[in-house]
């Protein structure tokens, strides 16, 4: 398609500058060019046009059918659902038990078709990842589908691309594409109820949490923190990225993040957590034992 | 000064100036109007352009961000484009028909009234923090009362109300002129193709701004008395905005290029000194253009899921429409081809047009494929789509407008020499700004981020992007300066500099009061161009009263007369009783009701009779009728 | 130098009646605007049908037909005196139209008071859910195509009593009646929607 309206655009061009030069060279004691000469033209033109769009409607009504065919199912299949501004992802599982609930962090195995069931929560999202698929709205009250495969390994970003309020800038998703081995390693993983604290800082970090307001929103499996309004942190410290892909996951874009989600991402749904010095330590080392 | 001038004058002075109903004053008030808001929104554009120069910037904040985008569309769209293209239509379309006046004058001047209201209206709610700041199509749930508590989305959906009553409002006028006002001799198809473009966009509005309304109106009551149009808790729809809104956004795009064709057509057949090659095929391009821009809305709806079927019709019609368009660039090249071409401001636009007009559309129909449109879909690549179809399918033959009918308007030419520098600097600018911007698109950078990462590695080309809106702002100056100065000091020009063929060049620059001493008659499709010097001229109406010819549909024979309205003060008080029931129901759904009666009250002044013969017919009682029945031939008109 | 020709125009009338009035335009475009806003309301009423589980939903029960099948009625009766002040004014005969116009405001103030009955009898209200919402907006649209039709055929109709009136007035009275004919035949379609889909769906 772009080298087609590479070439029409020069030639549409190319006859006009032509015509330009013939129509500012002519005098009025010149022949004319006839009016039977400019409607052959004219319509030859216009019937060129015709097929060359015919052409282009044919090829991309049958990639539009290759591109959308939702593909046999390969076993995975996972619901993306939208809220202002992060990404709630779950893998389905015929068990419930065996439900995987994270976010902004979606893992595929390379080379198979996965399923994506998008809906929203809140307001219209789009769910694109450029280098894999192209967009879907995640629009409220409707659940569509859509399929991604990855060809190689590796790491594909991912963006909201439908305008959803103050942070829409900030609402990133990491892909991570892997080999069947590691992804069903990684799934399992995800399966597992948060470790619990390994030392006296780390068990100190998560009575901070449990005591405080975060268990009021957030969800850390196997603990009494049962909040639905905000991701998922059960294994907070395997992913790549906090806020949806603001800053990067260190210990300290963590305490950052923590004591004030404002500052790097304001007018987003988490409020600061003035917290002492050493509580904030103890807090940030349990988080980042949730491996 | 003659009786038909004096009869014909708006009165002066402050107040008199806020009675005039001169359909040139009222353009002229609408065109420096809109080009204000062009300005405005440019500026909102130079400080988005500023934000986005460099990755993570902090020049601006999110909340400020999202209101300028949101505004910057919102004034374009709405106070530029559709006013400033109806505003030619007001000063020219009279003109290019040979009458004295446009029809419903009083209701033309209320529909100014109208625009510039509502555009105060937004831009005071801008400087209150109470913008609107989820894109110039607010899409619901973001724009409902949950997610957007504040005034700001209620300030969006009623400035749609002040600009499509003031665009229906002309929308009624341009088409009544054209159908009822033309001069005798102008039959359909020798009415100049702007008049045509006119009407066919005027039909347009009609059709399409109704779903605006529609759906802001939903908007509001959802936000203000409960109702759950596009609420989904409660069976309301999310698409259902989406398909009303686009439903009047793809016309719309459409009324804003349409006006924009039939520059481009009056000024390459004046500039190519002949009459536009394939009239006929120009017409229905236009017409088709018109109604199959109703069938394409759903292509701005591929990211959503719809079916593929539906999607596939779509597809087909978003790019069966560039036939038509592909039709009238051929029809424009062969008038070149086939013309004596003298290549002056007007003409440098026109070509400028070619380039970037033609690119959009190139990258339109690329759009129109479903797997290519979700990849781009709401990326930078459509930001520049759209600005390549509009600027150049709009802005350029604007600008091209402005230089051709500026010695007709003002009396004063403009200097070539600084057009061929505003030309260049526009034209270099905007493509620094926007070409950049497809590749944007397809690297991943999506629309409305008021900032970005720098790892994206998109900082050099949004760089370029801003260093062309520079440019751009350069061009636009100078052109102001040199509007300006020409006005003050410039060249008076002749009645017809350029030495074209319809008839608002038949008349002097400006026009007199009354627009032609004797209203003409035509003989074919460039009257100046090829009126017989013994053409005839209308003679018998009154030149002590606002006396017009009004003549029938197909073939422009006289009909009867008319006398139109004085001017008159109620067009504007009516327009002020109504912005106030605007404004206070986005408050309170009273505002409805106490806002009503106001207004009826203004209503009634305009409508109610100052003398018992302002109509200019026989007071009651009288013995025999003067006026014929619907089918009853007119009393003798004049013979030839 | 030769004489320019001319086309004398004195001998036409000072104006005309029907469609070849600029004002018989005016009204058209009105009237497609408005079919338009209509139409588009249609077209969402079954949307949100198509969308819904149930049309009605679960315990709302179909708008009662009784006053909106007597309203119809109402709205069709009176276009006899709208047609009888249309012909009256085509034929100049001031005493006929100020006759008619009266029995036209009669029925006006009827279709008025009716509708209050109309919306009261929806068995919905705007603010339960989707459907009452389109419900009240369509019903609510017609609405003020009658409430302004009444207003404005009052104004003109006084105005045919005081005066000033001069020839003029009556190509503004035939004109006003084709308007009404628009009210009431835009009624017929949304009468179907409102009263019978929810029946037939």
């Amino acid at each position: 398609m772009w080298w087609v309206s590479v070439a029409v655009f020069l030639v549409v061009l190319a006859a006009l500058i032509v015509a330009l030069f013939l129509g500012m060279r002519r005098r009025s004691d010149d022949r004319a060019v006839s009016e039977a000469t400019l409607s052959r033209s004219v319509a030859t033109s216009v019937g060129v046009t015709v097929v060359i769009l015919i052409g282009l409607l044919v090829a991309s009504i049958s990639t539009g059918r290759a591109v959308g065919a939702l593909p046999e199912s390969s076993g995975v299949s996972v619901s993306i659902i939208g809220h202002q501004w992060w990404w709630e992802v779950e893998y389905e599982d015929a068990v419930p038990t065996r439900r995987v609930v994270t976010a902004n962090e979606l893992h595929i195995p390379t080379n198979r078709p996965v399923v994506l069931k998008v809906t929203s929560r809140d307001v219209i999202h789009s769910f694109w990842v450029p280098n894999l698929q192209g967009k879907r709205d995640l629009i409220p009250g409707y659940t569509t589908a859509i399929w991604l495969q990855a060809e190689r390994p590796g790491h594909f970003r991912g963006q909201c691309a439908e305008f959803c309020g103050i942070q829409h800038a900030h609402m990133a998703l990491d892909v991570v594409a892997e080999s069947d081995g590691d992804f069903y390693r990684w799934l399992d993983d995800m399966r597992q109820p948060a470790r619990d604290p390994p030392d006296a800082v780390t068990r100190t970090g998560r009575d901070v949490f449990m005591r405080g307001r975060c268990a009021g929103c957030h969800t850390i499996r196997g603990t009494e923190a049962a909040g639905q309004t905000a991701p998922n942190l059960t294994h907070l410290a395997a992913r790549s990225t906090l806020g949806a892909g603001t800053l990067t996951n260190t210990p300290e874009h963590l305490a950052e993040w923590i004591r004030d989600p404002q500052a790097s991402k304001p007018g987003n749904q988490m409020p600061p957590n003035p917290l002492p010095a050493d509580s904030l330590a103890a807090l940030v080392a349990y988080l980042g034992s949730l491996q | 000064m003659t009786q038909l001038d004096a009869t014909w004058a708006d009165p002066r002075g402050l107040y008199g100036w806020f009675m005039h109903l001169d359909h040139k004053s009222i353009g002229r008030r609408y065109l420096l109007t809109a080009f204000a808001f062009f300005l405005i929104g440019g500026v909102l554009a130079a400080l988005m352009r500023l934000q986005l120069s460099r990755a993570d910037n902090t020049f601006l904040g999110p909340d400020l961000y999202n209101q300028i985008f949101s505004t910057h569309g919102t004034t374009m769209m709405f106070l530029f484009a559709v006013p400033v293209m109806q505003g030619l239509g007001i000063y020219f379309v009279p003109l290019m028909v040979g009458a004295r006046g446009i029809a419903f004058p009083r209701l033309v001047a209320f529909s100014y009234w109208m625009f510039l209201f509502g555009g105060i209206f937004l831009y005071v709610s801008f400087l209150l923090n109470a913008g609107p700041d989820v894109g110039w199509f607010s899409y619901p749930p973001l724009a409902g009362a949950l997610y957007t508590p504040s005034k700001r989305a209620d300030v969006w959906a009623q400035l749609i109300t002040f600009t499509e009553v003031a665009s229906l409002a002309v929308a009624v006028s341009l088409i009544t002129t054209a159908m009822k006002l033309r001069a005798p001799g102008m039959t359909l198809n020798r009415m100049p193709i702007f008049v045509w473009a006119q009407v066919v966009t005027s039909f347009m509005v009609l059709f399409a701004m109704p779903a605006v309304m529609l759906a802001s109106t939903c908007l509001i009551l959802d936000r203000l008395v409960g109702t759950h149009f596009f609420d989904v808790e409660h069976g309301g729809d999310a698409l259902l905005w989406q398909h009303l809104f686009w439903f009047f956004g793809h016309p719309e795009v459409y009324i804003i290029f349409i006006p924009g064709s039939g520059l481009v057509s009056t000024i390459v057949a004046t500039f190519s000194r002949r009459r536009m090659f394939g009239y006929l095929a120009v017409v229905l391009s236009l017409v088709s253009t018109a109604f199959m821009g109703f069938g394409l809305w759903v292509h701005h709806m591929f990211a959503t899921g719809l079916p593929q079927l539906g999607e596939s019709f779509f597809t087909a019609a978003s790019i069966m429409i560039a036939i038509p368009t592909g039709t009238q660039i051929f029809c424009w090249i062969a008038t070149m081809w086939g013309g004596r071409i003298t290549v002056k401001s007007p003409m440098l636009w026109i070509l400028g047009f070619f380039f970037i007009f033609i690119a959009g559309g190139l990258t339109g129909v690329m759009l129109a494929a479903v797997p290519l449109n979700t990849q781009v879909h709401d990326t930078f690549f459509v930001v520049a789509h759209f600005h390549y179809v509009l600027i150049g399918g709009a802005v350029f033959p604007l600008f091209a407008a402005f230089y051709y009918w500026y010695p007709k308007i003002t009396g004063r030419l403009l200097s070539e020499q600084v057009g061929r520098w505003v030309f260049g600097l526009f034209f270099i600018g905007f493509n620094l700004t926007f070409f950049p911007m497809h590749l944007l698109g397809l690297h991943g950078m999506p629309r409305r981020v008021y900032t970005y990462p720098a790892a994206m590695g998109w900082g050099t080309l949004n760089l370029l992007a801003s260093a062309g809106a520079v440019l751009m702002a350069c061009a636009v100056l100078t052109f102001v300066v040199d509007a300006v100065r020409a006005l003050v000091a410039g060249t008076a020009a002749a009645d017809n500099p350029w030495d074209a063929g319809t008839l608002e060049w038949a008349t002097n620059s400006p026009p007199p009061n009354a627009n032609f001493p004797s209203p003409p008659t035509v003989a074919g499709r460039e009257p100046v161009w090829e009126n017989p010097p013994d053409q005839p001229v209308v003679v018998g109406l009154r030149t002590d009263a606002r006396d017009v010819l009004v003549t029938h549909v197909l073939d422009a024979e006289p009909d009867h007369r008319l006398l139109f309205p004085e001017p008159s003060i109620w067009p504007l008080l009516t327009a002020i009783a109504t912005t106030v029931l605007f404004i206070w129901s986005i408050f309170t759904p009273w505002g409805v009701v106490y806002g009503a009666l106001p207004v009826f009250v203004t209503m009634v002044g305009w409508f109610w009779p100052k003398s018992a013969d302002e109509g200019g017919t026989q007071r009651w009682p009288f013995a025999h009728r003067t006026l014929p029945r619907p089918n009853e031939a007119p009393a003798t008109g004049g013979a030839i | 130098m030769s004489e320019v020709r001319t086309l004398d125009v004195s001998g036409l009338p000072p104006g005309a009646f029907g469609s070849r009035t600029l004002t018989f335009w005016g009204t058209l475009g009105i009237v497609l605007i408005e079919s338009t806003v209509f139409a588009l309301a249609v077209a969402a009423y079954f949307f949100l049908a198509s969308r819904a589980p149930a049309w009605p939903p679960d315990g709302v029960a179909a708008p009662d037909l009784r006053w909106g099948t007597v309203n119809t009625l109402v709205l069709l009766a009176s276009l006899i005196p709208n047609e009888l002040a249309r012909r009256a004014a085509e034929r100049v005969d001031l005493a006929r139209v100020r006759a008619w116009m009266v029995v036209c405001l009669v029925f006006a103030v009827a279709f008025n008071v009716i509708r209050v009955l109309e919306f009261t009898h929806l068995n919905v209200l705007w603010d339960r859910d989707a459907y009452g919402s389109i419900v009240w907006v369509l019903l609510g649209l017609h609405t003020t195509h009658i409430v302004t039709d009444f207003l404005d055929s009052s104004v003109l109709a006084l105005l045919m009593f005081t005066g000033p009136i001069e020839e003029h007035r009556f190509v503004d009275v035939e004109e006003n009646a084709v308007y009404w004919y628009f009210v009431v035949f835009a009624w017929l379609p949304i009468y179907g929607v409102i009263y019978w889909a929810p029946r037939l769906l």
